[in-house]
């Protein structure tokens, strides 16, 4: 299942239109040109996708279940919903599929040591994990409000045999951590790979993580023709980054009777309060090696960005989301973090499943469209995590006490 | 082109068998006054060009030391529009190139054209954008060229060798030759590879070629410039502003002290 995707973008200059391309420093273009080749060459290999293949069943236990979702259904009216199981894979999201994809590619580029930024820690556990699969030293860069915040995380990279590096610059979060991971790297770059998190960061690294992501809409895409003899009608992914949203939009793309919805946080509410809604209202600016969009004051310094869900909380997007933006074939919308509090308990109680925050925003945006739809459509939710880490902070917004 | 300040300055200093040497200061660290009248000091000194480096909430090149001064700048209420401000009043009374070094995020959000024209009109002589390398620069360089500012290009010892000729063949203003790997911070030995490097970028082209990174001390200094054209000293300036800073030194006091540092490197310049 897992291969490149068919595209016409990016172009050769990582373009996605007018996004995306190579803004870093000239003492980082020797690291991120070895990896445009080394990608360049494994995309023509088939046995890289055959042994990534073999990883992804065998390993992170995929193809993942495309779920009826029976009791939502009857609760909203309208629309079929069915639920993309991210949230079954092996460390509990989508992550695992690319940090397995990339950390084949860097044994294959014979590198010794991966870095990886983290938020919350999800992206950080799914490297430490494909590193401890794949035998590579590893050590994550994660912000140290975050490790403050996460600290089951934290001890979980290092049960992997990665080491947590806490980062004091700047917030002391993901944004921060992504700059001291870039700043590693530069320096190290002759035996280190940087696994970035996101379809995010200097071309090639949007492209590359949208082709590993892009395994869920293929599959995702199989298993309707093969269960519905169809595609579905909506597709809604949460969008933080973007990587999930990415993997399961790539190969529905030019399917143009599937209607494709992105979800970014909301936070305290766009045009109220802190949020995370880059293409609903930010400009377009230079970010993290990528021109997207991104959330700025006139004086282009990043603005502090907020959702109840640590994943989602990221000033920028990725490139292509902003590309798929611009030509109208995805819509992207927003809902704040009460509504996403109000999809997360929803799906736990109808469907007994408890999704990721981040998911829960796709839940909540398909709790709004479903009831406009009628019951013969088919909407799908990619439901890209599971939720037992963020069992804490949900119990902390709605004022329950536990241990 | 035309001839301007930036090109003049290095001419001078090296016809009259001197190297050039460039320090760098972040502006608004600790503040504009202090940024003010490190720029007169360094002008009496004789630097023929200085740096000013304009802060970035997430500047990805720059070492911690850097990374610091801009965090403090911009937690004080840095605000570029009061540099352009600031620069424009100093302008008439300075000889020396003023070069900013700036992130592509906030020439973009001022817009390239519109940030040339404000760099220009202020004084400003030449830019370094750092998160722009050679293969994204064309828009870069032909905004900067139409005020007649230089645009400067980096080249690290990572370069592929056809990299370094794209970079040379582009050159204008000078070539900011990145001594060691990594990011901007003091070093302890300045990289062997820089001879090399030099001799390499003397073959492709006339224009100056100044080293940075990781030199801190006047012997770098010195060895630096027995290669190249002249030296960029950065982190070991800014960290003893911040040392000052930290000792609660007055601003005067400050200013005194970077300027007889920056007195005793220009020694490794003859």
């Amino acid at each position: 299942m897992a291969r490149p995707c068919k595209s016409n973008v990016p172009d050769e200059h990582g373009r996605f239109g007018e996004f995306g391309g190579q803004y870093v420093p000239e003492t980082l273009m020797g690291a991120v040109s070895e990896l445009e080749q080394a990608y360049k060459q494994v995309c023509c290999d088939q046995s890289f996708w055959d042994e990534f293949d073999h990883l992804l069943i065998e390993y992170a236990g995929r193809p993942s279940a495309l779920t009826v979702a029976p009791r939502l259904t009857d609760v909203l009216g309208g629309a079929q919903i069915l639920l993309k199981r991210e949230d079954l894979n092996h460390t509990g999201a989508h992550k695992i599929n690319n940090t397995l994809g990339q950390l084949l590619l860097a044994k294959r580029m014979g590198k010794k040591r991966v870095i990886a930024e983290t938020g919350a820690g999800q992206h950080g556990v799914a490297t430490a994990t494909a590193a401890a699969r794949l035998g590579i030293e590893c050590e994550i860069y994660m912000g140290a409000e975050d490790v403050r915040r996460q600290k089951l995380n934290v001890f979980r990279m290092e049960l992997l045999g990665a080491k947590c590096i806490p980062v004091e610059s700047g917030q002391r979060t993901l944004k921060d951590a992504i700059n001291a991971a870039m700043r590693d790297w530069m320096a190290t770059c002759d035996e280190t790979h940087y696994v970035i998190g996101s379809v995010m960061g200097p071309h090639p690294f949007p492209v590359m993580v949208r082709d590993f992501q892009s395994v869920i809409g293929r599959e995702l895409r199989a298993q309707m023709l093969e269960r519905y003899q169809s595609l579905p009608d909506c597709v809604v992914a949460c969008v933080g980054g973007g990587s999930s949203a990415a993997g399961i939009f790539a190969p529905l793309i030019d399917d143009k009777s599937v209607k494709l919805v992105g979800v970014e946080a909301g936070g305290a509410g766009v045009g109220k309060g802190l949020h995370a809604a880059t293409l609903s209202a930010g400009r377009v600016g230079v970010l993290h090696g990528m021109e997207t969009y991104v959330l700025q004051d006139d004086d282009g310094q990043t603005m502090p960005v907020h959702s109840v869900s640590a994943g989602l909380d990221y000033p920028g997007v990725g490139p292509e989301h902003a590309y798929w933006h611009s030509i109208g074939r995805v819509e992207y919308t927003n809902v704040d973090d009460d509504q996403a509090l109000k999809g997360f308990t929803t799906l736990c109680e109808t469907e007994g499943i408890i999704p990721a925050l981040e998911s829960a925003h796709a839940v909540a945006c398909a709790m709004e469209l479903a009831p406009k739809m009628t019951n013969d459509q088919l909407l799908v939710i990619n439901l890209s995590g599971r939720g037992d880490k963020d069992v804490m902070e949900a119990a902390r917004v709605l004022g329950r006490e536990i241990g | 082109m035309q001839k301007n300040r930036l090109d003049q300055n290095l001419l001078q200093t090296l016809d009259s068998g001197r190297k050039c040497l460039m320090p760098y200061v972040t502006a608004g660290f600790p503040n504009l006054d202090v940024t003010a009248a490190l720029l007169d000091r360094l002008d009496r000194i004789g630097c023929p060009a200085v740096e000013i480096g304009i802060p970035f909430s997430d500047s990805v090149a720059d070492g911690p030391v850097i990374q610091d001064s801009f965090n403090r700048a911009l937690d004080t209420g840095f605000k570029i529009h009061a540099l352009f401000d600031r620069i424009a009043k100093l302008r008439p009374k300075l000889k020396t190139a003023l070069i900013a070094m700036v992130s592509m995020s906030i020439v973009r959000r001022i817009g390239i054209e519109a940030f040339m024209q404000k760099s220009i009109t202020c004084g400003f002589d030449a830019i370094i954008v750092p998160d722009v390398p050679v293969d994204e620069s064309k828009i870069i360089a032909d905004a900067s060229a139409k005020q007649n500012l230089r645009s400067i290009l980096m080249c690290a010892p990572t370069s592929s060798a056809e990299r370094q000729q794209q970079i040379a063949n582009h050159a204008n203003g000078f070539v900011y030759v990145i001594a060691a790997k990594g990011i901007t911070g003091e070093r302890s030995a300045v990289d062997n590879q820089l001879p090399d490097m030099i001799k390499q970028l003397r073959g492709w082209t006339k224009t100056p070629l100044i080293a940075g990174f990781g030199i801190s001390s006047v012997e770098h200094v010195r060895n630096v410039c027995k290669v190249a054209d002249g030296a960029i000293v950065g982190s070991a300036i800014i960290r003893r502003i911040r040392e000052a800073v930290d000792r609660k030194c007055s601003n005067d006091q400050i200013v005194d002290q970077i300027g007889e540092y920056v007195e005793e490197l220009m020694a490794g310049t003859n």
